[in-house]
């Protein structure tokens, strides 16, 4: 999933503080589950501003709003009328969510709540991790089902760098060294002969480096004709 | 300046003669100035020459930026010494590595080290995007590549070939440590010449190390220089044990620079520091006897960084002078 984090309020504050009229906007999808743009969330935000906006003396309409995913027409749509009245829409969904809102209603100004910080999951409650960086060429099949492409901090195909110890990456003893992981799990395998294969320079036109991607499904898009 | 004849050798520099000729290899470590003064490369230039076979040149050490290492080759060059230019994977893409590479060839550059690169994290630029478009164990494929004149891409390098003696680091010192001499392995199949340790306060690990190396037979295929190096004080023996990622420091090294300024008084701040260099120059000196005595080390690659002074009586103590010349 995606992974969100809020933004400090005094930022929020400050990219609101032009406007009379706020909807806030949160997502029933990612940013839920990682505790950051959901139903619950945008009720708190929405009261904090507008708490804060009374003590700055200048208060301010906030009100609240969530939909089920933020990324798909289908569930924005139905917002058309009700964005009418705001001057400002904060979206506390993921950037995608954020562009998807200033797309469909480009009249209106849109800002973000939130900061998408990456493609993981919740590995204990309350600790959200990192796992894809969706290079769009996975390798998973060849490491033991670990990404060193988004788990190592130098993005390794061979091996562990020198500042792996202890288990942990030499960029902060909280992360775990992902060659270290690689190598226990092909070990627990009895597969560490494939780690001597060298993996070749990786092509990385699939990923952001290829420009921004698209994809095209012929087959959906025929059915749809179809229909 | 056109390709020279390399006479039978792969890339004809000193390093190259001296791994071929069985000599015991000395090669040193110079960091580049964090600014454009030559003065200041020369100067240690002075401290290097006739006392080691080739010098290391660091590329933005620890993240820190400093005068290229390919610049500051040449001017090594200039100044007669051969240089050992350091080329991580931090900072740079393909197209930026092979065009300083094609470039770096062009001045007389015979020798280069791939490495990772210390994460960005450590340096004074933290912000800054990081590329490892490459691993080093690719570089050493990219630069074999353009050694046998094509690019990475498949084109072909005009001019033809420009074979360098390709270096790479290993560290025994790092986890997980059964991969170690395998990964050691895997840089000898991507086409590496020598190998330049991590610096050695764990003389065991490193021993075990170089079993696993030996029971391989890579240490006939490269040749791998033992990562030494003078300790300045017993405060940086610490900071090594305790701070620096990817090190082992031993007890031992730690308790003999203690000894070493036992007695003197914390205000003696020039006796201590006399008593300190005397001590890590000897212990430096009894790492190489014990280096030397482990099969399959071919030599010894001296980091004596920001204390350059120190080489020379570290190499004449441990009878390493006077360096092997060809002609």
């Amino acid at each position: 999933m995606i992974v969100g984090a809020q933004k400090p309020l005094d930022e929020i504050k400050k990219l609101v503080a032009d406007a009379k009229k706020v909807l806030v906007v949160g997502c029933g999808t990612c940013v839920t589950v990682s505790f950051a743009g959901g139903t619950k969330e945008v009720g708190i935000l929405a009261s904090s501003l507008r708490m804060a906006s009374k003590i700055d003396g200048n208060p301010k309409q906030i009100d609240e709003a969530t939909v089920q995913r933020q990324c798909e027409w289908e569930y924005i749509d139905p917002l058309a009328a009700r964005l009418e009245e705001y001057d400002l829409i904060l979206s506390l969904g993921c950037g995608i969510g954020v562009q998807a809102l200033a797309e469909r209603f480009p009249k209106k100004t849109i800002i973000p709540g939130l900061n998408t910080t990456f493609l993981g999951m919740p590995t204990e409650h309350g600790v959200f991790e990192e796992r894809c960086q969706a290079c769009g060429d996975c390798i998973l099949g060849i490491t033991g089902g670990i990404c060193p492409i988004a788990r190592c901090s130098k993005q390794l195909l061979n091996g562990p760098c020198g500042g792996s110890q202890r288990g942990k990456c030499e960029v902060s003893s909280d992360t775990p060294c992902a060659w270290q992981l690689i190598y226990d799990r092909m070990a627990t395998r009895g597969e560490l002969d494939r780690l001597l294969e060298i993996q070749p320079v990786k092509n990385w036109s699939t990923s952001r480096d290829g420009g921004p991607r698209r994809i095209i499904r012929e087959d959906l898009r025929a059915l749809e004709d179809k229909d | 300046m056109t390709q020279s004849s390399t006479n039978g050798y792969y890339a004809g520099s000193n390093l190259e003669k001296v791994l071929r000729s069985g000599e015991f290899v000395v090669t040193g470590e110079l960091g580049p100035p964090q600014g454009w003064k030559r003065e200041d490369i020369e100067r240690k230039v002075k401290l290097l020459k006739g006392l080691v076979d080739a010098v290391n040149l660091t590329d933005n050490q620890t993240a820190i930026v400093r005068m290229s290492s390919i610049a500051a080759g040449r001017i090594l060059i200039e100044n007669g010494l051969e240089p050992i230019i350091q080329m991580t994977c931090r900072d740079r893409n393909r197209l930026s590595m092979q065009s300083d590479l094609l470039g770096a060839y062009a001045l007389g550059i015979r020798n280069i080290l791939a490495l990772s690169g210390d994460h960005q994290h450590f340096g004074n630029h933290p912000s800054a995007k990081n590329v490892h478009d490459i691993d080093s164990l690719q570089l050493i494929q990219v630069i074999r590549g353009l050694g046998s004149g094509t690019f990475q891409s498949g084109d072909k390098v005009n001019g033809g070939p420009m074979p360098m003696l390709v270096g790479a680091a290993a560290n025994p010192f790092g986890d997980p440590f059964e991969f170690r001499p395998l990964r050691l392995a895997k840089k000898v199949k991507a086409g590496a010449h020598f190998i330049q340790t991590q610096l050695i306060y764990d003389m065991d690990r490193f021993r075990k190390f170089m079993e696993k190396a030996v029971e391989m037979g890579l240490h006939e295929k490269i040749g791998i220089l033992a990562g030494v190096g003078p300790l300045k004080s017993s405060g940086a023996a610490k900071y090594m044990r305790d701070k620096v990622p990817g090190m082992i420091v031993d007890d031992y090294y730690v308790s003999e620079m203690e000894k070493a300024v036992a007695g003197l008084p914390k205000e003696d701040k020039a006796g201590r520091r006399d008593a300190w260099q005397k001590r890590g120059i000897d212990l430096c000196v009894e790492q190489i006897r014990q280096v030397r005595e482990i099969k399959g080390v071919a030599g010894i690659h001296l980091m004596a960084i920001e204390w350059e002074e120190a080489v020379k009586p570290i190499v004449e103590k441990a009878g390493l002078l006077p360096r092997p010349t060809f002609t």
